[in-house]
């Protein structure tokens, strides 16, 4: 690739280890994220992108453990990081917004405060500043009279502005990259169409590289320079998003693109391919998408396919672009 | 929150007085006249006449309830029968001593409560949690006299550490202390590792952990807060259950607290003392839930300006 990557990811491999068996939940994922670029995650539920995330950020709790693979934060690599080293990274280099604004702020502390602490815990400075800081960044996200909101709970927020609140913790050490796990999904259109933009200025004003992760195409279209779709633990296509769009090639990404919503209308889960997920304890044993996909043939039960190139920046995991390129 | 409170304390005024009335009316239905009882059998019945009208006895209940409720409020509970003092006098005597041991329990119980559920939480399933949770299973299921007794006999009889009884020295109050405040140590060992368990699960401690906290930052940062707001309550509400329990502890140990007192007038049908022992005891405990309500208030900011 041409720009220089901030956060390689390699064959990284996560796994769940329940009474039933082990669950393959990240199930070697390679993502590159370029400096200042932002990166689209898509896929149905359950296929593994908050895990991956998590694991990026070493969040994984138990049963589940990162089993393999390698993470490089800016030439650097974070896989196996002392917890104290970790904390170091964590937050300062790279950061995370989750899924569930209502519930990721800590609801007996004032939410300006809960932001200077990420503040006062990487950088060298006084109270005051951090606040001072804090005040900016708030400004920054759109939150509106900055000072005053400094000191409301967060059961005094709408769920938006509780969002703006994690997006200006997560941006206000100026990460290198910041993960974005589905940061509209709980609020409504307008309110994620605006959140949305203020993330691609502030990636643009810092230079700050992004991992969205989405099941909405609309959104990808949208914002990303970038996609990866995933499946079952694995990323089964990924190219540049016009690319993506004008050169559809796995049956599964072509499923996921027939089911855009209307801009009007949000879908909160996509579930619009034929059939279920698998359960991933007990996955097919050729490609994992065996099961649902229309254009499966007999190989595609019994052997499982690599990731192929197709074009210079688009790979797919599908047999029939095998030796293509 | 200050008409919070107003309408609390308006709530406890009519519970009191419940009280007040309650056990006047059981002490005088009880068959057995006081005087009597005071006197012995073998006394001129003219001469256990006199005493009962100078006493007020002969009077109706209600008339004689309304004067006690009177001269209460003027912080007068009559006089003993036995001790032939002033009950005020004497409650006020006993009280420091079941302050002192009720203060020395709570101290136990919280500190080791909580200090001891934090350790077992952090170790969920290992080895100190199964020993804490142990030793504070023990303490719920124990009455406290089982406890006060096995430890006073195991440490005072036998290994001879802790003097028998009494409650002049720091070295006579540890035992009645251990006694009094295992019982809590244990609930509130098991509702703080349990809490703190359960609080550990939600989505704000991951955010504290990414955004860089370590992980004793998390817990005494983000955790503990969220998980001690209930047990501070309980811990106060603690406050009245150790109040009987030093009834029980003070007898065992011959503390000379109101426990005792109230023991003792019980035993010599000593009604002022009793009643005003009660009604101490009462006041003491309506005081202890309001505080610790008030506390809670003050905890927790959704609370704070709900109401
Ligand atoms: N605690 C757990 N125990 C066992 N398996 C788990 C656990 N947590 C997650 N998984 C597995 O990890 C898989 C991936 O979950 P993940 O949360 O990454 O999905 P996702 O792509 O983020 O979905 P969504 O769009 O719903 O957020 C799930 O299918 C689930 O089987
Ligand atoms: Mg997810």
């Amino acid at each position: 690739m041409r720009e220089s990557i901030v956060l390689d990811i390699k064959d990284l491999k996560s796994h769940f280890f329940t009474a039933k068996g082990v669950a393959p939940a990240v199930d070697g994922v390679s993502i590159q994220v370029p400096a200042g670029k932002i990166i689209g995650v898509v896929g149905e539920s359950g296929c593994g992108k908050s895990m991956t995330a998590m694991s990026v950020m070493g969040l994984l709790r138990y049963p589940g453990r990162v089993v393999g693979g390698t993470i490089t934060l800016d030439g650097r690599d974070i896989t196996h990081l002392s917890a104290k080293e970790l904390s170091k990274v964590r937050g300062n280099e790279i950061s995370m917004i989750f899924q569930e604004p209502m519930t990721s702020l800590n609801p007996v502390y004032p939410v300006g405060k809960q932001v200077r602490e990420a503040i006062l815990l990487h950088q060298k400075v006084s109270k005051a500043e951090a606040k001072e800081r804090v005040v900016e960044i708030f400004r920054a996200v759109g939150i509106p009279e900055p000072e005053k909101r400094y000191y409301n709970y967060p059961h005094q927020l709408s769920g938006g502005l509780r969002q703006r609140v994690m997006i200006g913790m997560a941006m206000v050490c100026r990460p290198k990259v910041m993960i974005a796990d589905e940061p509209t999904t709980a609020l409504d259109v307008t309110i994620e169409a605006q959140i949305l933009r203020l993330m691609k200025k502030l990636c643009e004003e810092q230079g700050t590289s992004i991992i969205l992760i989405t099941h909405n195409m609309g959104v990808v279209a949208e914002v990303c320079d970038y996609v990866y779709v995933m499946y079952a633990g694995k990323v089964m296509e990924q190219a540049e998003t016009f690319e993506l769009f004008d050169h559809t090639s796995h049956p599964y990404t072509r499923g996921l693109l027939n089911s855009i919503p209307r801009l009007d209308e949000k879908a909160r889960r996509l579930h619009t391919i034929e059939g279920v997920v698998p359960n991933l304890l007990h996955l097919p044993e050729g490609c994992s998408f065996c099961t649902r996909c229309s254009e499966a043939k007999k190989r595609c039960f019994v052997e499982r396919p690599d990731l192929y190139q197709v074009g210079e920046e688009h790979k797919v995991r599908c047999f029939q672009y095998e030796g293509e390129a | 929150m200050w008409s919070r409170v107003g309408k609390r304390i308006a709530i406890s005024i009519p519970v009191l007085v419940g009280v007040v009335l309650a056990i006047f009316v059981m002490l005088r239905i009880v068959p057995g006249d006081p005087v009597t009882t005071m006197l012995g059998e073998h006394v001129n019945p003219a001469v256990i006449e006199k005493i009962s009208r100078e006493m007020g006895l002969d009077q109706p209940v209600t008339v004689q309830f309304f004067q006690y409720v009177f001269h209460a409020l003027q912080g007068d509970f009559g006089t003993s029968y036995r001790l032939n003092r002033n009950v005020t006098g004497i409650i006020l005597d006993a009280f420091p001593n079941t302050v002192k041991l009720s203060l020395l329990a709570a101290v136990v119980a919280w500190v080791i409560g909580i200090v001891a559920g934090i350790v077992a939480a952090v170790r969920q399933n290992r080895l100190l949690d199964r020993l804490f949770m142990g030793c504070a299973l023990m303490g719920v299921s124990m009455p406290v006299f089982m406890t006060a007794l096995v430890l006073q006999y195991v440490f005072a009889f036998k290994l001879k550490w802790f003097p028998v009884s009494g409650f002049d020295s720091v070295k006579a109050m540890i035992l009645p202390a251990i006694a009094l405040g295992w019982n809590s140590a244990g609930s509130i060992a098991r509702m703080t590792r349990s809490n703190l368990v359960e609080v550990m699960q939600n989505d704000y401690i991951r955010t504290a952990r990414a955004k860089g906290l370590r992980e004793h930052g998390v817990i005494v940062g983000h955790a503990l807060k969220n998980a001690m707001l209930p047990v501070v309550t309980m811990m106060v509400l603690q406050i009245s259950s150790m109040l009987s329990g030093a009834v029980l502890t003070e007898s065992v140990f011959g503390v000379p607290g109101i426990g005792r007192l109230a023991v003792n007038a019980i035993e010599t049908r000593d009604m002022p003392l009793l009643q005003g022992t009660v009604v101490f005891t009462t006041i003491l405990i309506i005081a202890g839930n309001l505080a610790a309500d008030l506390l809670y208030n003050v905890l927790d900011p959704r609370i704070r300006e709900g109401a």
